[in-house]
C-alpha cells in the first residue's frame, strides 16, 4: 500500500464563468521513508498541491490519500514547513515551538515541553536566541524556528513548501544539510516542494516537475540513484548527477518553450521618442 | 563652452554638499552640546508658545477696547457725557463693578488659575477640619447604625477634576467591556457580522446628546426608588455608550482580518476553536483592540464635557456651566483655566494609553 497517494486530483478555484483550474489531474504516489522533490516554475501552484496533501484544502474532485485513509483535515502526522515561515510574531522562538509541542503532545508535562523545545531549538542551533521574537531574527533563523517548530510535534511526514526559497546560498546549504540529517536519522517520508532543480538533486530519491498552471499536473519523474550521503563538491563531477540534471533542465525548458509558444498575443508598442532637451 | 561650465557648477555644487553633509554627520556625533538639536528641541516649541500667548494678549486687548467703547458710548447715548465721562475713569480705574466682559488675557486667566488653587486649598481645609470635628460623632453613629455625616460643602475646582476622571474611568470601562466581547463576537462570525452591521452604522453617528436623553429617560425610571447617585450613573453611562464604537469597529476589524498564514499555522497545529481564538486570533489584533480604545478614551474625555453639561452631574463641564451661568467679573478666565485643563488631561489620558498600545503590540510601530 502507498504510504500517500493522490488519485485523479482537481482542484479549481472560483465556480461558474470565474473558474479557474490550478491542478488538473495530478497522480502521486509515495513510499514510507522515501524523499520526494517536486519542481516547479512560480505561480504554477505548488503551494495549491502541498495545502491539499497536508489537508488546508479539499481538492475539487479525486482523492486525496494518506496511508489509504482519505485527507480530511490537517493532522499532526503531517508536519509543514511554509514558505513565508508563518512564525506567530508575539511569542519568542521558543513559546513558538512550545505552542507546537503541547498541541502534539496534550497529555504531557510542563517538564517534558521545555526539554523538547530546548531541544529542537538547540538541533537548529538557535538557543542564544529562544527567548528573542521572530522580528528580531534574520530570514535564515526565522526559517530554522519554522523548520524546529514542524519537527518538534514529531511528524511521520514533513512537507516542506518551498522551505529555504527565501535564504541567502550559504544558509540554504546549511539547512539543507541540517534537513537531511533530522529525514535520516529518523526515515521519515519528506515532500519537498521547489524551484531550485540542484536543491532537488541534492536532496531527492526522486525529482517531478510540476507543469506550470493553469491547469497544472505533474510531468514524468526522474529518479535519482545516487548514493547517500551526498557531497555538495564531489556532485559536481558525479556522472549521474549530470545526466540526471541536464534530463531534468531539458524538460523545464521544454515547457518554457512551450508556454512562449501559446501566447500569440502581438503587443503594439505607441511610438514613442525621447524628449530632446537641446533642440 | 557654456554647458562645461554649468557642470562644473554643479559638481562644485555636489562637493560643497558632500563637505557639508560630512561636517553635519561630525556634529552629530557630539549631540549633547549640539546647539543646532537644542535650539530645535527646546527653543522652536518655546517660541510658538510666546508667540501664542503674545497674539492671544494682542486679540483680547482688542476685544477689550471694543467692548469698553462701547460701554462708553452706550452710557453718553442714554445718560449724558458725565455718566460717560465717570464710565470712562472707572474702566480706567479697573474698578470691578464696570469691567468690559470679553475674553480675558493670559494674565487674567493665570490669575484665576492661582485664584482656584487657593480656593481649593480652602476647601480642603475646611473638609480636614470638618472630619476632625465630626470624626468621633461619626464613630459613635456607625457604632450606632446610622449613616456616618458627611461633607456636604462646595467641591473646589480640583474635586471637580477628580470627579471628571472618575466618571470618564467608569465610561471607559463599560465601553470596554461592552464593545471588546461583542466586537470579537462579531468579527469571528460574518453572519453576525453583516446582521449586525446596520445597528452599528446606524448608532455610531449618533450625538452625544441624544444618548444622554435616552439614557437619562431608561435610567431616570430606573432608579426611582433607590437614592444612587443617578446623575453619575446617567453620565456615565451616556459617555460609555458614546465612546465605544471605534472599539467595536476596531475590534471586529482586528478579529476578522487577521492573517491568513496564521490561521493556516492554527490548523496545521489543529488548536481547538477556543484555543484559536486566545492564543493567535486575539493576539494578532490586540493592536488594533488598543487603537480602538485609544480613541474610545479620547472621544470619552471629549464627549464627557458636553454631557455633565446637561445631566448636572458634578464635574469639569457642570463647573464650566456654572461658571458661565455665574457671570461673575472672572467667570471667562475661569472657564479658560478650565478649558487648557480639560486639554491637559485629554493629552495625558491619550499618552497613556499610547504607551500601553506600544507595550502590547508586537510590532512595536504604533505613533502618534
Amino acid at each position: 500500500m502507498a504510504y500517500l497517494e493522490l488519485k485523479n486530483v482537481n482542484k479549481t478555484y472560483g465556480e461558474g464563468k470565474n473558474a479557474t483550474e490550478v491542478l488538473t489531474d495530478i497522480n502521486l504516489t509515495m513510499k514510507e521513508g522515501e524523499f520526494v522533490a517536486i519542481v516547479g516554475f512560480t505561480g504554477s501552484g505548488k503551494t495549491t498541491l502541498v495545502n491539499l496533501i497536508n489537508g488546508l484544502l479539499k481538492p475539487t474532485s479525486g482523492e486525496v490519500l494518506f496511508k489509504g485513509e482519505p485527507v480530511v483535515d490537517t493532522s499532526h502526522e503531517r508536519g509543514v514547513i511554509f514558505q513565508n515561515y508563518s512564525l506567530l510574531p508575539w511569542l519568542s522562538v521558543g513559546q513558538n515551538v512550545a505552542m507546537a509541542v503541547k498541541e502534539a503532545f496534550p497529555n504531557e508535562k510542563r517538564k517534558f515541553v521545555k526539554e523538547r523545545v530546548e531541544q529542537y531549538v538547540e538541533m537548529v542551533n538557535l538557543s542564544p536566541a529562544i527567548s528573542k521574537r521572530p522580528k528580531e531574527l534574520s530570514g535564515g533563523m526565522r526559517q530554522r524556528v519554522a523548520v524546529a517548530r514542524a519537527l518538534a510535534m514529531n511528524p511521520e511526514m514533513i512537507i516542506m513548501d518551498e522551505p529555504l526559497g527565501a535564504l541567502d546560498a550559504l544558509t540554504r546549504g546549511n539547512l539543507q544539510d541540517e534537513i537531511l540529517k533530522i529525514w535520516s536519522k529518523d526515515k521519515r517520508t519528506a515532500l519537498l516542494i521547489t524551484n531550485d532543480v540542484d536543491e532537488g538533486l541534492y536532496m531527492a530519491d526522486r525529482i517531478i516537475p510540476l507543469r506550470p498552471g493553469p491547469k497544472a499536473t505533474l510531468g514524468p519523474e526522474f529518479k535519482i540513484d545516487i548514493e547517500r550521503p551526498r557531497d555538495k563538491t564531489e556532485l559536481n563531477d558525479n556522472l549521474v548527477y549530470k545526466r540526471t540534471r541536464n534530463a531534468i533542465i531539458e524538460y523545464l525548458m521544454g515547457i518554457g518553450e512551450e508556454r512562449k509558444a501559446t501566447s500569440k498575443e502581438v503587443y503594439e508598442l505607441p511610438e514613442l521618442a525621447p524628449k530632446s532637451f537641446v533642440a | 563652452m557654456k554647458q562645461s561650465v554649468t557642470v562644473n557648477k554643479t559638481q562644485d555644487l555636489k562637493l560643497a554638499n558632500a563637505a557639508k553633509a560630512g561636517l553635519s554627520k561630525l556634529k552629530i556625533k557630539t549631540p549633547k552640546f549640539d546647539l543646532k538639536t537644542l535650539a530645535k528641541k527646546f527653543a522652536v516649541p518655546f517660541i510658538s508658545i510666546l508667540l501664542f500667548i503674545g497674539l492671544w494678549h494682542m486679540g483680547a486687548r482688542a476685544l477689550y477696547n471694543v467692548e469698553a467703547d462701547y460701554k462708553i458710548q452706550k452710557a453718553l447715548a442714554d445718560q449724558g457725557q458725565v455718566a460717560a465721562d465717570a464710565m470712562a475713569a472707572c474702566i480706567a480705574s479697573g474698578d470691578i463693578s464696570c469691567q468690559p466682559n470679553t475674553l480675558p488675557s493670559p494674565v487674567q486667566v493665570w490669575e484665576s488659575f492661582n485664584t482656584l488653587i487657593a480656593d481649593h486649598k480652602v476647601i480642603s481645609a475646611d473638609k480636614l477640619a470638618f472630619k476632625e470635628k465630626t470624626a468621633a460623632l461619626n464613630e459613635k453613629r456607625v457604632a450606632e447604625g446610622k449613616a456616618p455625616i458627611t461633607y456636604t460643602g462646595r467641591p473646589s475646582f480640583v474635586d471637580q477634576i477628580f470627579t471628571s476622571l472618575k466618571t470618564v474611568f467608569a465610561g471607559f470601562v463599560l465601553a470596554f467591556l461592552i464593545a471588546v466581547p461583542i466586537g470579537i463576537l462579531i468579527g469571528l462570525s460574518e453572519t453576525l457580522r453583516n446582521s449586525f452591521n446596520w445597528l452599528i452604522q446606524i448608532f455610531k453617528p449618533v450625538s452625544p446628546v441624544v444618548w444622554l436623553l435616552l439614557v437619562f429617560m431608561i435610567v431616570k425610571t430606573m432608579t426611582k426608588d433607590s437614592n444612587s447617585d443617578s446623575a453619575f450613573i446617567i453620565s456615565f453611562i451616556s459617555v460609555g455608550l458614546c465612546a465605544m464604537w471605534a472599539t467595536l469597529v476596531n475590534t471586529a476589524m482586528g478579529v476578522s482580518s487577521v492573517d491568513k498564514d496564521y490561521i493556516n499555522v492554527a490548523k496545521v497545529l489543529k488548536l481547538g476553536p477556543l484555543q484559536k481564538v486566545f492564543k493567535v486570533i486575539l493576539p494578532s489584533s490586540l493592536p488594533l483592540i488598543f487603537t480602538g480604545l485609544r480613541i474610545t478614551l479620547s472621544v470619552a474625555w471629549m464627549v464627557l464635557i458636553a454631557i455633565e453639561l446637561l445631566a448636572q452631574s458634578p464635574g469639569l463641564g457642570s463647573f464650566v456651566w456654572e461658571e458661565f451661568q455665574n457671570g461673575a467679573n472672572d467667570s471667562n478666565s475661569k472657564i479658560i483655566v478650565a478649558m487648557f485643563i480639560i486639554g491637559i488631561i485629554g493629552f495625558l489620558l491619550d499618552r497613556i494609553m499610547l504607551t500601553i498600545q506600544n507595550m502590547v503590540s508586537f510590532n512595536k510601530n504604533a505613533t502618534t
